[in-house]
Formats: C-alpha cells, sequence, structure tokens
C-alpha cells in the first residue's frame, strides 16, 4: 500500500464514530427532562460559567514542552545518520545538548519546575 | 531464513494479482482498500474489548476477587453486552456545553489512534503502511490525542472537565518528550526510522541486550513515560475519580464515553506495540548467539504469535502498575519528568551514541 491510503484509516475512524453516534441518536429510547441537560456538579444546582482562567503553571510547562520539542525534532534526523557521520556528529551533539542543559538548568533555577 | 514459512508477502502479492486479472485497477484497488478497512475496524474493535475483559479480569485476580464471571463462560461475554447497552443509551445533550466542539472530541481521539495503528508491523507482510518515518510518523500522530482530550475537558463547560483536561494536557505534553527521547536512543542504534527495517535489524539480538545498559535504559524510560501518556496507572491523576469524578469525560454519556474508554485502551496497545516493536524486537524470533538448534525451535512460532505475546506481557506490566501503585500528585509527576527522566534521558542518549560509534554493543 501507498501513503495516500492513510486516507482510508482516517475514514475508518470516522466512519466508526460517526456511525455509532448516528445510531445512538436516533435508535435508543430517549426523554427529555430539562435537570438532565444540566452541567454535573454534585448535584447541586451549577454556579456560573466553567470557562475560566486556569492555572499559570500549566503554560510555563507548556513552554518548556515546546523547547525541548523542537529539539526533539531536530535531533531525530542526526540520530538516522550519526553512525555514517561518526566522531564529529558526537562532538556536535555534545555541544548541542550542553547548550540544552544550560536552558534546562536555567529554568530549574527560575523555580519554573516547581509546581505552585 | 527459516521463518520464510510464515512469510505473507507472497501472499499478498498473490491477492493483488488475482484482484487485478478480475477487474479493472481501480476497482482492485477500492476492493484491497474495503478489505483493509474492514479488517482493521474489526481488529480495533476486538481489542478494545479484550483489554477491557483484560484490565476487569486482573485487576480482579490482584485484589483477590474473580472479576467478572456471569456473562459466558469466564465472562468473556461481560464486554461485549457492556458495549452493546452503551450503545443503546441515550446520549444526553448538555445545555451549556459548545456543541460542535463537545461532538468533535471523540473524533480527534478515534482518528489520532486509529492512524497510528496504521503503521504498526505485525508480522513479516501484515503491514499496512511502512513509511520510511515509520516511527516518527507514530509519535506525531498519535500526540493528536491530547488534543482531544483538552477539546473535551473545555467544551463540556464542567469545573471537573477543564481540570481533568489540564492536568492531563500537561502530563502528556510533559511525558511525551521523555517517549520521543527514549524511542531516539534507540534510533541511534538502528540508523532508521523505517519500522519493517527496525524489525529486520533485530534479527540477531534484540535490542534491549543488544544495546547493553544504555538500551535498558531506555526502556524503563520509556515504560514509565508511556504509562504516564496513556493517563494510566499512578499517572492517572486526569480522571482520578475520587476528586475529579470522571476528568475530562464526566458529561460524556453512552457510546461518547465508551470511545473515550476505548482509545484509552487502544493507546495502551499502541504503546505497548511499539515498546515491543522497538525494545523486544517485534515479531522476530527470540534468537541466542550460536544456538542453532533453539533457534530453529523459536522459528517455529509464527511470527504473529511472537508480536502479540510481547505486546501482551507489556499490556500486562502496565496493568500491574496501575493496580499496585498508589496515584501521584501533580507536583510529584512533573517532577519526575522534568528533574529526573528528562535529564537522565539527554546523558543517555550521549552514552548509547559513544557504545554505537565505539562498537561496544553486540
Amino acid at each position: 500500500m501507498n501513503n495516500e491510503s492513510l486516507i482510508l484509516f482516517f475514514i475508518v475512524a470516522v466512519v466508526l464514530v460517526g456511525g455509532a453516534l448516528v445510531f445512538s441518536t436516533f435508535v435508543p429510547p430517549s426523554s427529555t427532562n430539562p435537570q438532565k441537560s444540566e452541567t454535573y456538579e454534585c448535584g447541586i444546582p451549577t454556579k456560573g460559567l466553567s470557562w475560566l482562567q486556569f492555572n499559570v503553571g500549566y503554560y510555563l510547562f507548556a513552554i518548556l514542552f515546546l523547547v525541548f520539542d523542537v529539539e526533539t525534532v531536530f535531533v531525530f534526523p542526526w540520530a538516522v545518520v550519526m553512525k555514517d557521520i561518526g566522531m564529529v556528529a558526537f562532538v556536535e551533539i555534545v555541544i548541542f545538548f550542553f547548550i540544552l542543559i544550560l536552558g534546562l538548568l536555567y529554568a530549574w533555577k527560575k523555580h519554573a519546575l516547581i509546581w505552585e | 531464513m527459516a521463518f520464510s514459512i510464515y512469510d505473507l508477502t507472497s501472499f499478498n502479492q498473490w491477492v493483488d494479482k488475482g484482484l487485478n486479472s478480475v477487474m479493472s485497477p481501480l476497482w482492485a484497488t477500492i476492493t484491497e482498500m474495503a478489505i483493509i478497512g474492514v479488517v482493521f475496524l474489526l481488529f480495533y474493535a476486538v481489542v478494545g474489548l479484550f483489554l477491557v475483559y483484560a484490565e476487569r479480569k486482573i485487576c480482579g485476580f490482584i485484589q483477590c476477587r474473580v472479576g467478572p464471571n456471569r456473562v459466558g463462560p469466564y465472562g468473556i461475554f461481560q464486554t461485549i453486552a457492556d458495549f452493546i447497552k452503551l450503545l443503546m443509551k441515550e446520549l444526553v445533550p448538555i445545555n451549556k456545553a459548545d456543541k460542535f466542539l463537545f461532538n468533535l472530541a471523540p473524533f480527534i481521539i478515534i482518528i489520532a489512534s486509529m492512524m497510528a495503528l496504521a503503521a504498526i508491523p505485525f508480522a513479516k507482510g501484515i503491514h499496512a503502511i511502512d513509511f520510511n518515518i515509520g516511527i516518527f510518523y507514530i509519535l506525531a500522530v498519535s500526540s493528536m490525542g491530547v488534543i482531544g482530550i483538552l477539546l473535551a475537558g473545555w467544551s463540556s463547560n464542567n469545573k471537573y472537565s477543564l481540570i481533568g483536561a489540564m492536568r492531563s494536557g500537561a502530563q502528556i505534553v510533559s511525558y511525551e518528550l521523555s517517549v520521543g527521547l527514549s524511542i531516539l536512543t534507540a534510533c541511534i542504534m538502528f540508523g532508521s526510522l523505517q519500522l519493517s527495517t527496525i524489525v529486520e535489524s533485530q534479527a540477531d539480538c534484540w535490542l534491549i541486550f543488544r544495546g547493553h545498559l544504555p538500551a535498558f535504559i531506555a526502556f524503563l524510560i520509556y515504560m514509565i513515560a508511556a504509562t504516564a501518556e496513556t493517563n494510566r496507572g499512578p499517572f492517572d491523576l486526569a480522571e482520578a475519580e475520587s476528586e475529579l469524578t470522571a476528568g475530562f469525560h464526566t458529561e460524556y454519556s453512552g457510546i461518547k464515553f465508551a470511545f473515550f474508554f476505548l482509545a484509552e485502551y487502544m493507546n495502551m496497545f499502541l504503546v505497548a506495540s511499539i515498546a515491543a516493536t522497538i525494545f523486544w524486537g517485534g515479531w522476530m524470533p527470540l534468537h541466542i548467539g550460536h544456538w542453532t538448534g533453539f533457534n530453529m525451535v523459536m522459528d517455529f512460532i509464527p511470527p504473529a504469535v511472537w508480536y502479540l505475546g510481547k505486546t501482551a506481557v507489556i499490556i500486562w506490566l502496565m496493568m500491574w502498575f496501575k493496580w499496585t501503585f498508589p496515584r501521584l500528585r501533580i507536583d510529584q509527576l512533573l517532577t519526575l519528568e522534568w528533574k529526573y527522566l528528562l535529564p537522565i534521558n539527554l546523558l543517555n542518549i550521549l552514552v548509547m551514541a559513544l557504545v554505537v560509534l565505539m562498537g561496544w554493543h553486540f
């Protein structure tokens, strides 16, 4: 199979979910009740909206992730050709990782890795 | 090679030729695609149902219970009955939810796991799509699932869902780094990202034995990070039921809930099969150096059995983790990743590169 047939798996997944959703919308018995479609909050009436501001800590980790994930993308091609290039590639990756680890240590020093 | 008796490449070519001789090339392609689509759909459903049953049974035995034992012999039809029940349940609409995103989330989660399944090599010749960037593709596609989880949590307009989704986002995003980097450690050894090449280069010796200590450390890191990435085991604080009811899928009902459940088990299967493929040699039988007789005997076990067996062992390990370790707090979780796994992983890559360059491996 060639790479275009990836669309097939996309279609199969959509058919699986879509088919079941359509079936479940029309076939099962349903009853309407205004309280049923309330947002769940331990059974008491819901207070306000839930689209609130959230802890900024999550944001910090997302930024850190971005740095290291881009790094992973850079290192994958290196991993494939490392054997052929030899010692030069190894020295270069040591320098690359040295800079990265400096970044991680900076984040560590600034208490970005501590959950508050 | 002795395992050629189980080589299915010629069978595939025979089917392809047969179909092409009966009908026009376009229709032959469409028929092949339909067959593959149906096979994968069935496989997906069967693996999902079986894993849910296995989890309940293993959990039962670990807690000195019998687990499901009423529907069918040993309760094997329990999950099928559950599935039918969930299918026949009403989908409760949520007034304040963002309707479009609320319905989109299960699609994204299932699409992510289904598309990742396409690149898994099951046996020699049973391989839907053999990319030259196979393992990278799987990492990329399966990380799409986190979008579904965040969407589900945000669109439900429920505080439990929001907290669960944010926790889950931070967790998956952090541990994805370790999954990627530990796979990268293995790729240094192979010098390739193509899964069929990776499996075939382990014909003499599996990576976990071949790569000495760095490969073993990479495997350990991979197992920890993969368990966390699938929101399982001691890392399941995204759906910590004692504090968040059900986390990001609190508001989902009926078959929509079932899809989140199914996707969790399929992700576990995917993660386990990547571990089996990369570290334990995929469908390659166990070969030990010059023990020709032993190797011949091992070759008689079909590759698909090897592959499924290895995957099952790793899945069993993950279930064992889940039912024996207490749940972590979020600060402990993030400390484990950023202060321990990530630095160890970066050093491990350098050690592995040195081992490969110096030729210290087998």
